[in-house]
């Protein structure tokens, strides 16, 4: 008991602390290594870092920006405007839909076995590896400039990873509604539509609409490399200066991403109720 | 400035006609000693986080030494909140976070920002680690100083809350309820290392307690609380039977065969929960 | 009459008309979106495009591989690594203090009231607001800017990912320190202790983990976003990759594809081993 009382404690000399285990805490050397390679980055970067930070540049900057406003509002660039907005929108939704279809094809081999299984993953991770953009530019090389190959190029890498997400979902599924139907004879296509597939649709669909979600921001941008909508509109004119239209198109550009926002949640919100 | 607390006709209502306190009239001198007893739901809580200036009285004043601290500048405000150390009743320690940053956070008041970043970066000065370890030692839990707070028991997390205010030594402690995870040995003998670490720096400490046996043997003032009104303020002699029979209405019996004369069942339990030697 | 077309509507699906409605509604969305996207497959089947596709993947065999261009490969992969972690590192800059500024947990005014002060409202407010802005606006865009505005290269790149990722960074940051158990916070800020030490020894003990494993996971997509970054020009492999495209120099193509898959999974192995060892 008198071990408990602090003076008693501080008469007697103090029991000197144990040391810090050493396994506690993260390594030195991997902070270490960190840094190393951070600071690495940052120096073999090519570009003036020295001017960018003068006032000069700022104040360069800040006139840039200021030049997007006021936006240009005259109805035919409008006009111009309003269709790149639905050619924006139409390619999100059609790419995501042709995602749709292809993952549903390639996520049930995946979700099975053996070389079948193999082969698909190996094709679902190729699509998801390559960026929309770089399979925008590949495609536009074949088919032109255009929306078209823009929602393809969406559709493809989109499907490789819905594709992957389905088949994880296939395969985490409660097996047995689709066993109870192929154990009274029912083919395995039929288990998969009866009984597989009601219990993972809510999970699917809330995919489909985060992918969807994220698919109108890059259906924004594949204009860049000639996939039309909105995009291109904005590359044009960024890059011959007309920096007002660029404005116009940059906030019907938010004005979009915030719509499908919207919508994918109030969709979402109908979905789980 | 002295730290003498003083509160004229204070409550403190959530809504009209809902309130935890009422009316309370209270003063205690810089170093005195004081507990707070009362039945479940009387206000207790509600009376020490006043004190700690986390709660604003909805009617009446709180003058700490002399002054109002809602009449203050938020900054300077704030700034007597360092002055004043509150324990809540549920220790509230990160899981993820040792022993030694647990206590030694009650330090913040007095240390900078950047000790504090490169407390936690690198490791605590060894200064500061002895000053955990000293503090922790006095509920001997010396041998807990580098374990993370998750893997205490109820008992042991509880007594690092109060290794906190031999490190925070602020003028006025509050303690809510310090005790209540531990079987009687322990928190007496707990209780009576923050009140002899209270005592040394002559700081003043008002604790809550449900353990009216343990309040009337460790301390000379009572605080009778009963629906958020002051059923008393006497010295300790002076709390009669009647009166503590009167506070705790049908459940006196209870009270104090329960928490007064530990019975086998409750301190073995309470063993297994500590699990501290 | 009335029983009878009751027990007529039972064998009826009660929301038939119901789905048909839907099922309608879609496709009446659908011909003009597909009007709208130009959907023409078969386009791909004409003479034109399948010479010119078909020329171009011919040219992807042999891959290019002499010296001076495999030097080129690695430089500019690395040059997208740089890209990728310079940015992170100063969106970072951009996500701390924002995420530290915007926290309500950390207001010393609502302790005793439960509200905060109008000041405290409106600085919360506005960190918010400008963390939607930057990260509303994809980083290729910003890309594009910069371009305009700091010339074509690296630093363009960093920008528009320190810009884009700070504000997605920071939201999230925000989100996990409002979200985890709040009391030790407001215990120490209760004692009197300032914000940033009630933030250091109540709030981040307990997510550090998780923040880290989502900044290495974030990490991870800016060496993606630094590859699209460069085909408008903000250097590395997206910027030598969309020049052989241009050039139509299949093999350099094939090549840089390689590289970039090769650098994804790789940067998705360190990420994960990374997370696993934090967990």
């Amino acid at each position: 008991m008198d071990a408990i009382d602090p003076k008693a404690n501080a008469e007697a000399t103090p029991g000197v602390p144990p040391a810090k285990p050493a396994e506690q805490g993260i390594p030195r050397l991997f902070l270490l290594g960190l840094a190393v390679f951070v600071v690495t980055c940052f120096v073999t970067l090519k570009g003036d870092w020295s001017g960018l930070f003068s006032v000069e540049s700022l104040r360069k900057m800040i006139g840039l920006f200021g030049e997007f406003f006021p936006p240009e509002l005259s109805p035919s660039f409008l006009k111009k405007v309003a269709l790149g907005f639905f050619e924006t929108l139409a390619i999100s939704v059609i790419g995501t839909l042709l995602a749709i279809v292809l993952a549903l094809l390639l996520a049930r081999p995946a979700a099975s076995h053996g070389p079948r299984r193999a082969v698909a993953r190996l094709l679902l991770n190729g699509l998801r590896a390559v960026p929309e953009l770089v399979w925008a530019a590949l495609l536009v090389i074949a088919a032109g400039l255009g929306p078209f190959p823009g929602t393809l190029a969406l559709g493809l890498h989109t499907a490789g990873v819905l594709g992957r997400l389905f088949a994880d979902a296939f395969e985490n599924a409660p097996q047995e509604p689709a066993l109870a139907l192929t154990r009274n004879g029912g083919s395995a296509t039929s288990a998969f539509w009866y009984g597989t597939l009601p219990t993972v649709l809510p999970q699917l669909v809330s995919y489909v609409l985060y992918r969807w979600e994220n698919n109108i921001r890059a259906a924004a941008v594949l204009g860049v490399v000639g996939g039309g909508g909105l995009g291109q509109l904005l590359y044009y004119h960024l890059a011959l200066f007309h920096f007002s239209d660029a404005g116009t198109v940059l906030i019907s550009m938010l004005i979009l991403v915030a719509l499908v926002d919207v919508l994918s949640d109030r969709l979402r919100r109908t979905l789980n109720a | 400035m002295g730290h003498r607390l003083q509160l004229a006709a204070v409550s403190h209502c959530y809504v009209e006609g809902k309130c935890a306190i009422i009316d309370i009239d209270l003063a205690i001198e810089q170093g005195e000693q004081v507990a707070l007893i009362g039945p479940s739901g009387a206000g207790k809580t509600t009376l020490l986080h006043t004190l700690a200036l986390a709660l604003e009285p909805t009617r009446g004043t709180f003058s700490w030494g002399g002054s109002n601290p809602w009449l203050m500048a938020s900054r300077a405000r704030h700034q007597l909140r360092a002055h004043s150390f509150l324990a809540p009743q549920q220790p509230p320690l990160p899981p993820r976070q040792r022993v030694v940053h647990a206590v030694l956070a009650a330090r913040l008041t007095r240390a900078g920002a950047w000790s504090a970043l490169r407390s936690l970066l690198t490791t605590p000065a060894d200064t500061d680690v002895r000053e955990a370890y000293t503090a922790l030692e006095a509920f001997r839990l010396q041998d807990k100083l580098w374990l993370r707070c998750d893997r205490l028991s109820g008992g042991e997390r509880q007594r690092v809350g109060l290794a906190r205010m031999f490190v925070a030594a602020s003028p006025v402690n509050l303690l809510d309820e310090p005790v209540s995870s531990l079987d009687p040995v322990l928190g007496a003998a707990s209780l009576a290392a923050v009140q002899a670490n209270a005592a040394a720096r002559n700081a003043t400490m008002v604790v809550s307690l449900h353990d009216v046996n343990l309040a009337r043997e460790r301390f000379s003032r009572l605080i009778g609380l009963k629906d958020g009104l002051l059923q008393f303020d006497l010295p300790t002699e002076a709390v009669t039977e009647e009166r503590l029979r009167e506070l705790y209405g049908a459940e006196f019996g209870m009270a104090v065969a329960n928490f007064g004369l530990p019975d086998a069942s409750t301190s073995q339990q309470n063993v297994i929960v500590t699990g501290c030697g | 009459m009335n029983a009878l077309t009751s027990n007529h509507n039972r064998l009826h699906d009660p929301v038939w008309h119901q789905r048909l409605g839907w099922t309608a509604a879609l496709l009446l969305l659908l011909i003009p979106a597909l009007w709208i996207v130009e959907f023409k497959p078969w386009i791909f089947f004409d003479q034109q495009s399948l010479k010119a596709g078909g020329s171009f993947i011919k040219s992807f065999w042999p891959p290019a591989h002499d010296a001076e261009f495999l030097r080129l490969l690695v430089t500019s992969t690395w040059n997208t690594i740089a890209v990728a972690t310079a940015g992170v590192t100063l969106g970072l800059v951009i996500a701390i203090p924002a995420a530290l500024l915007g926290n309500r947990v950390l207001s010393v005014s609502a302790i005793a009231h439960g509200r905060m002060g109008v000041l405290g409202r409106a600085v919360r407010g506005v960190v918010r607001a400008v963390l939607i802005v930057l990260r509303s606006i994809p980083e290729l865009v910003w890309g594009l800017i910069f371009v305009r505005a700091v010339g074509l290269g690296d630093t363009a790149g960093v920008l528009a990912i320190a810009l884009t990722f700070g504000g997605m960074m920071g939201k999230v940051f925000l989100e996990v320190f409002e979200s985890v158990d709040r009391r030790p916070t407001l215990a120490l800020l209760n004692n009197g202790s300032s914000r940033i030490g009630a933030f250091l020894y109540g709030t981040l003990p307990t997510c550090a983990p998780e923040l880290a494993s989502y900044l290495v996971f974030r990490w991870e997509c800016a060496i993606r976003s630094s590859v699209i970054l460069g085909f408008v020009g903000a250097g590395g492999l997206g910027q030598q990759m969309e020049l052989s495209m241009k050039m139509l120099a299949g093999g350099e193509v094939v090549m840089f594809l390689l590289a970039f898959v090769a650098l994804v999974s790789l940067a998705d192995l360190v990420s994960k081993r990374l997370r696993a060892w934090m967990q």
